[in-house]
């Protein structure tokens, strides 16, 4: 990466969105299918179940690179687990620490529950997560 | 550098893509990838000529890895793991990536950010691609029998329906008799036939029937095994119970709903001349002639809608889902009311009138008959005060003569109140099957899977899923009935591989994954004189759940394991933006 590019007003924060098969992901799809716009910056990885995102895949994509990391919680309408609500809300919390530790703000890593028709709340939430990280710079250890 | 040899097509999607990505510059990235034998453009990757070439290439270049970069994996992934079997490659040795949905579409207006978008996208496709290995479909022997639980008119329809494909039927009520709410009912719409009646028809068809065997005052208590072979323990009676052990290959469940009881109070409930819509059906049925309320005849009646439905969550037991069946349900009922009494006063206090469908005619006929019609405010609910000579006075703003305040003094108000779910919490825990927000079974997919589970081989119909009309509920009977007997005249299922595996050099038994599995898929086993955890292949559903709570990172989703998201996140943060690649 060029240093030109870090925090300057072309910054544009790299996002990794952990998403799942079933639900967050046909709302991410409906958002493209209906033309809505949010940062190409935005990336996808798709699980089967938000409960499954390990702490550690959020640190490690901050450290190769990633300015922020959004998880697209299943929430309510998980068809796998019950309480996927407080497994995904544990792992973030447990992300976050994780992440803390090793120096990178905890706003680093954003969770939001993201439904199959949930186009237009992911859009808004990127292009906020997206704001929030443009003002918090590119991410580094030690800040 | 990697030995493996991959396909990668990048899609136009006749412009779709190639509109607002640039699809060479992907091509010529995608090929200088570590592994990528093929890289090409396709104008239809779908299109059957498209699928033939890739086939070619596959046998031709022995590839032994997959990647097609176009629509969503929900419009094609299968189409694409189906070309990479046909031509002789596992089919878990695809991946598919999203370059429409999840970019040309999203981007339309950036095609510079686009193609490097969809750049990093491919070769995080192609990285995963590398680490996959060849999976085989589980294969499962399956028990040609099928249990039903509950016997209302879903259930007894799916039992008949399953007994006529030649699948034997264990039926198992809770109740003393069968039947269900409909056999309680007289005349129902649209043909006025009588529910006892139907119900009725059904018994002696099952009666007709020697692979049908049928359970009463019983329930089911215990369920091991899994799809295709399921052990169920039923208890028959309550006192001196006995216990009946049932092998079967399929569950469906069809066991109805609750009526939504008004609070105490409730639009004047429980103080006299306010009965539920159930209520008021029971009297109607039960009488021969004018209908009476406590010895008086009822000469006018105030039905007052969406009581207890259609409601903010913020009020207690609120319901906020539509329930569906009693707008028609009521106006069906004033018909019947009518009929018996056609001097009747009826007055429809609603907020809105969703007589769907060809129920529509309900309404008119209601209108023609003289029925009036009455439209309030979620904020502005009828009020229901003592009037003289015992009856009620009902005082509503009428929306439809633009807020007018109408009184009326009627001999009976009727609450027409929602289909709610069942108190079952027992089943569910047996079951494990998956609650909605409104509190009825979850289907996998409402257009798709609609009475499919996440509990591979157990199906939902019936207004157990939610509120339906009988002829909806045995309409779902009947594709519970098809998706079960086509998973059981097979004789055998094959099932997804997405499951979890342990490494067992690594793992040494703690107990955590075990504790995160709700399915009870997890247990403890020797390995080399040391105790590890193992999955149960037919129980696990791939969820992944147990994967952050194991302390050593020995447990990994196959298809989505540790070192493929890593490889994807590497892949998808190198070298951002297009224009430095080249």
């Amino acid at each position: 990466m060029e240093g030109a590019a870090k925090g300057g007003k072309d910054f544009k924060p790299k996002i990794l969105a952990f998403s799942t098969n079933n639900i967050s992901d046909p709302g991410i799809d409906l958002a493209g299918s209906s033309h809505m716009h949010y940062p190409p910056s935005v990336v996808v990885i798709s699980v089967p179940c938000s409960s499954g995102i390990r702490p550690g895949w959020v640190l490690y994509a901050l450290e190769k690179g990633f300015d922020g990391v959004f998880i697209a919680a299943d929430g309510t309408d998980c068809a796998y687990l019950n309480d996927c609500v407080e497994r995904t809300s544990s792992i973030s919390g447990a992300a976050q620490e994780l992440i803390k530790e090793k120096g990178y703000e905890p706003q680093r890593l954003k969770m939001g529950a993201i439904c199959s028709v949930c186009s237009e709340p992911f859009t808004s939430q990127m292009k906020e997560f997206s704001e929030v990280l443009k003002k918090l710079g590119p991410a580094r250890k030690g800040n | 550098m990697s030995d493996r040899r991959i396909g990668v097509y990048i899609c136009h999607c006749g412009g779709n893509i190639s509109d607002y990505v640039d699809v060479e510059a992907v091509r010529e990235a995608a090929g200088k990838e570590a592994g990528v034998v093929v890289a090409k453009t396709a104008m239809f990757t779908c299109s059957d000529a498209t699928q033939q070439e890739i086939m070619e290439d596959i046998r031709e270049n022995s590839l032994d890895g997959l990647v097609v970069a176009s629509c969503s994996p929900k419009l094609h992934l299968y189409t694409f793991r189906d070309v990479a079997k046909r031509a002789g490659l596992n089919p878990y040795r695809y991946t598919q990536v999203n370059v429409r949905e999840q970019c040309s579409w999203a981007h339309t207006d950036d095609k510079e950010g686009a193609t490097g978008k969809a750049v990093r996208l491919v070769r995080a496709g192609i990285a995963r691609t590398l680490l996959t290995d060849s999976l085989e479909p589980v294969i499962i022997d399956t028990v040609p029998r099928a249990l039903v639980v509950g016997a209302g008119i879903a259930g007894l329809r799916a039992a008949v329906g399953l007994s006529d494909i030649g699948i034997s039927v264990y039926l198992v009520e809770k109740e003393k008799s069968v039947g269900g709410r409909v056999a309680g009912l007289g005349s129902m719409y649209p043909h006025g036939r009588d529910g006892n009646k139907l119900i009725s028809q059904l018994v002696s068809e099952i009666g007709k029937r020697e692979n049908i065997v049928a359970y009463t005052g019983a329930e089911v208590v215990e369920k091991s095994g899994s799809v295709g072979n399921f052990n169920v323990r039923v208890r028959v009676g309550a006192y001196k119970p006995q216990f009946v052990d049932l092998n079967v290959g399929s569950i469906i469940v069809a066991t109805g709903f609750d009526t939504f009881q008004p609070g105490a109070g409730e639009y004047g409930y429980g103080t006299g001349r306010v009965v539920t819509l159930d209520e008021f059906r029971d009297l109607l049925d039960s009488s021969g002639g004018r209908p009476v309320y406590n010895g008086k005849e009822i000469k006018s009646v105030a039905y007052i809608y969406c009581v207890g439905s259609r409601r903010d969550s913020g009020v207690e037991k609120a319901k906020v889902y539509c329930s569906r069946y009693c707008c028609n349900a009521a106006v069906h009922a004033s018909l019947l009311a009518m009929e018996k009494n056609p001097r009747i006063h009826q007055y429809h206090l609603y907020r809105d009138m969703r007589t769907y469908g060809r129920y529509e005619l309900l309404y008119d006929q209601a209108l023609e008959a003289g029925s009036t019609f009455l439209r309030f405010g979620e904020e502005d609910p009828p009020a229901i005060s003592g009037g003289p000579g015992g009856r009620l006075r009902v005082s509503v703003k009428d929306l439809l003569t633009f807020g007018e305040e109408v009184e009326m003094e009627v001999d009976l108000v009727v609450l027409v109140t929602p289909m709610v779910p069942r108190q079952n919490g027992a089943l569910v825990d047996v079951l494990k099957l998956p609650l909605g927000k409104d509190g009825f079974f979850n289907e996998i997919h409402p257009k798709l899977r609609p009475v499919e589970t996440v509990v591979d081989g157990a199906f939902i119909c019936g207004a157990c899923q939610g509120p339906k009309n009988s002829s909806e509920s045995v309409a779902s009977a009947l594709a519970a009935v098809t998706q079960a007997a086509s998973l059981l005249k097979k004789g055998y299922v094959e099932l997804e591989p997405l499951m979890a595996v342990v490494d067992r050099d690594i793992c040494r038994w703690c107990g955590e994954c075990g504790k995160a599995c709700p399915y009870g898929a997890i247990s403890k086993e020797e390995y080399q004189g040391a105790e590890i955890a193992v999955v149960s292949e037919a129980i696990c559903k791939g969820c992944g759940g147990c994967g952050p709570a194991c302390p050593k990172n020995a447990i990994d989703l196959k298809g989505y394991t540790d070192a493929q998201v890593k490889a994807m996140i590497d892949a998808l943060v190198a070298e951002w933006g297009h224009t430095s690649l080249i």
